[in-house]
């Protein structure tokens, strides 16, 4: 079942004494608008979550869907290689790789710069109705390429998928702290680190954390998009669980206690919309309940759409032809 | 005369990739034609119609935010692939951690520009501009689009505007600067391999001139 209507989201997030998001270049740092002071969760750590939740909840058996079955197996995985992933839709389809192809593979795997340039080369190759059938396999086959899209012309071609879901940074609604620990550990790991140490054996290390924060993003769901990749209904459906509970299976000692506090879900009449995204969006407030206040947990938030608070599942008409549904 | 539409796109962050630079990604100063004229196809787009984006106007100042993510790198070994290939399936080897690349991308924040386009109609197509004159303007004022414009990413997506010719003018930006040469759109005559097309452009009191494509040089 395709879609038809147009969906933007909105989820809201915390974090408790946790790092939602480290900056890799600034030593793992939370990611910090460095401006206004804002914390930051960028779009790829949240659609990592997302794929991580479905690779939990969905078998992740490595076989080829049957005519007209859909399945959840997660393409951008770890432990997994891209281009080992596309030759599967191939041998799947029983499409030979042209011949010359394969030769070509022979010859140049000693030249190290022909590696550079081959994907290039092959890229073009294959024929279209080809390209377009393993194309269509693997949005068959794998729940986020039809989901995010995937960049499939490496190496073997599957050529390129747009997916109908779009999603922002996440920012925090107030400005963040970010502290940072230090921690001991009370053993070493290697010898030479021991006798350093002339045997006293304990190392300090670091962690950052973020006392409290809640953030905000943004998401698009285009029906347009959607046909394309065969994302349906029932997909939808897992992504606003995937959303809602991603959280509660990412548990590490650096992430803290994170939940999602909100997931706001504008459903438009049409498949081209009713309302801009921006001016629905503006109208959900998420805010201190008292401005200057030190926050430390969700209690000291409001979230309101025009004023007024939403429970979840409840429903209420946004706009003309647009439904705003808290999902969770 | 063909008709002429104004956006106003707006956005917390932007980045409108100079070729270059595109490994660690460097925004340009400004949007470029190629991702103005996108923003007006994720909303009407068919194949008898053509944008042509004659100006932009910086409507913010411009600052930039570099902020580092895990990529995948992905270059595959080819002999994994031809063993896996010649197995059918096969185990594997590498994990996407080893495929990993940490790219720096220094993006615009904060931005909103005015984007002026010419729509016009595919040589050899016979129906009324009206037909699609009319469509842009009821899509674009109730806020419909087919997919949500972004800013040069899909991680950077736009609020947008239509900007009737009775609305107040824009106030842009009062800084004079040349851009240098910067990325026109790509020449897609054959599809196969797309060339770029590059402009001089200059910004005058926060207003950039885009030249026909034509006059643009590859």
């Amino acid at each position: 079942m395709s879609l038809a209507h147009r969906y933007d989201f909105v989820l809201i997030f915390d974090v408790k004494d946790g790092n939602p998001n480290g900056d890799p270049d600034a030593g793992n740092l939370p990611r910090l608008d460095a401006e206004s002071g804002h914390g930051l969760v960028t779009d790829v750590s949240l659609k990592r979550k997302v794929r991580n939740f479905v690779g939990l909840v969905k078998d992740q058996a490595e076989r080829a869907p049957v005519d007209g079955e859909k399945r959840f197996e997660i393409y951008v995985r770890e432990k997994a290689i891209l281009n080992h992933q596309n030759q599967r839709a191939y041998s799947a389809l029983n499409l030979a790789s042209a011949p010359e192809e394969q030769a070509q593979v022979a010859t140049e795997n000693e030249v190290t710069d022909a590696k550079k340039k081959k994907p290039a080369k092959e890229k073009r190759k294959g024929s279209a109705d080809e390209v377009a059938l393993a194309r269509q396999w693997m949005c068959q086959n794998f729940f986020d390429v039809r989901t995010f899209g995937a960049v499939m012309s490496i190496g073997v071609n599957c050529g390129q998928v747009r997916g109908p879901v779009q999603l922002t940074f996440a920012r925090s609604v107030e400005p963040i702290v970010a502290l940072e620990h230090s921690i001991t550990r009370m053993a070493v790991a290697t010898e030479g680190e021991a006798e350093k140490q002339q045997g006293d054996n304990r190392t300090m290390g670091r962690k950052h954390t973020v006392p409290y924060g809640v953030y905000v993003a943004h998401g698009f769901v285009s029906s347009f998009l959607a046909k394309q990749t065969g994302f349906g209904a029932d997909d939808l459906e897992l992504l606003w669980q995937a959303l809602g509970q991603m959280f509660e299976h990412d548990r590490s000692a650096a992430r803290g206690q994170m939940a999602t506090r909100g997931l706001y879900v504008f459903q438009h009449d049409s498949e081209l919309g009713n309302a801009p995204a921006h001016a629905l969006f503006e109208r959900l407030q998420v805010a201190p309940k008292t401005p200057g206040e030190v926050a430390r947990g969700f209690d000291a938030y409001g979230v309101a759409f025009d004023g007024q608070g939403l429970a979840v599942g409840a429903e209420v008409q946004a706009a003309p032809g647009v439904k705003l549904r808290r999902v969770c | 005369m063909s008709p002429r539409f104004c956006l106003e796109v707006a956005g917390p962050f932007a980045c409108f990739t100079r070729p270059e630079m595109k490994v660690e990604r460097v925004s340009y100063d400004v949007m470029t034609p190629s991702a103005a004229r996108a923003v007006f196809e994720s909303i009407l787009w068919k194949p008898a119609i053509r944008w042509r984006v004659q100006r932009i106007e910086v409507l913010k100042p411009i600052r930039f935010i570099n902020l580092r993510r895990n990529e995948v790198s992905a270059v595959v070994s080819t002999r994994n692939v031809q063993q896996a290939m010649a197995a059918g399936s096969g185990t594997l080897g590498l994990t996407i951690e080893d495929e990993r690349q940490q790219r720096a991308g220094y993006f615009l924040r904060d931005v909103a520009y005015r984007i002026h386009a010419d729509l016009s109609l595919a040589p050899g197509c016979a129906e009324p501009l009206m037909k699609y004159t009319e469509m842009f303007t009821r899509r674009a004022s109730k806020g419909q689009c087919v997919n949500q414009p972004y800013l040069g990413c899909r991680e950077f997506a736009a609020d947008f505007r239509l900007v009737t010719a009775d609305a107040p003018p824009a106030t842009p930006i009062p800084d004079t600067r040349e851009l240098g040469w910067m990325l026109h759109d790509l020449d897609f005559t054959r599809p196969a391999d797309p060339q770029p097309r590059f402009f001089n452009a200059m910004m005058e009191r926060g207003v950039v001139q885009v030249p026909p494509f034509e006059e643009a040089r590859g």
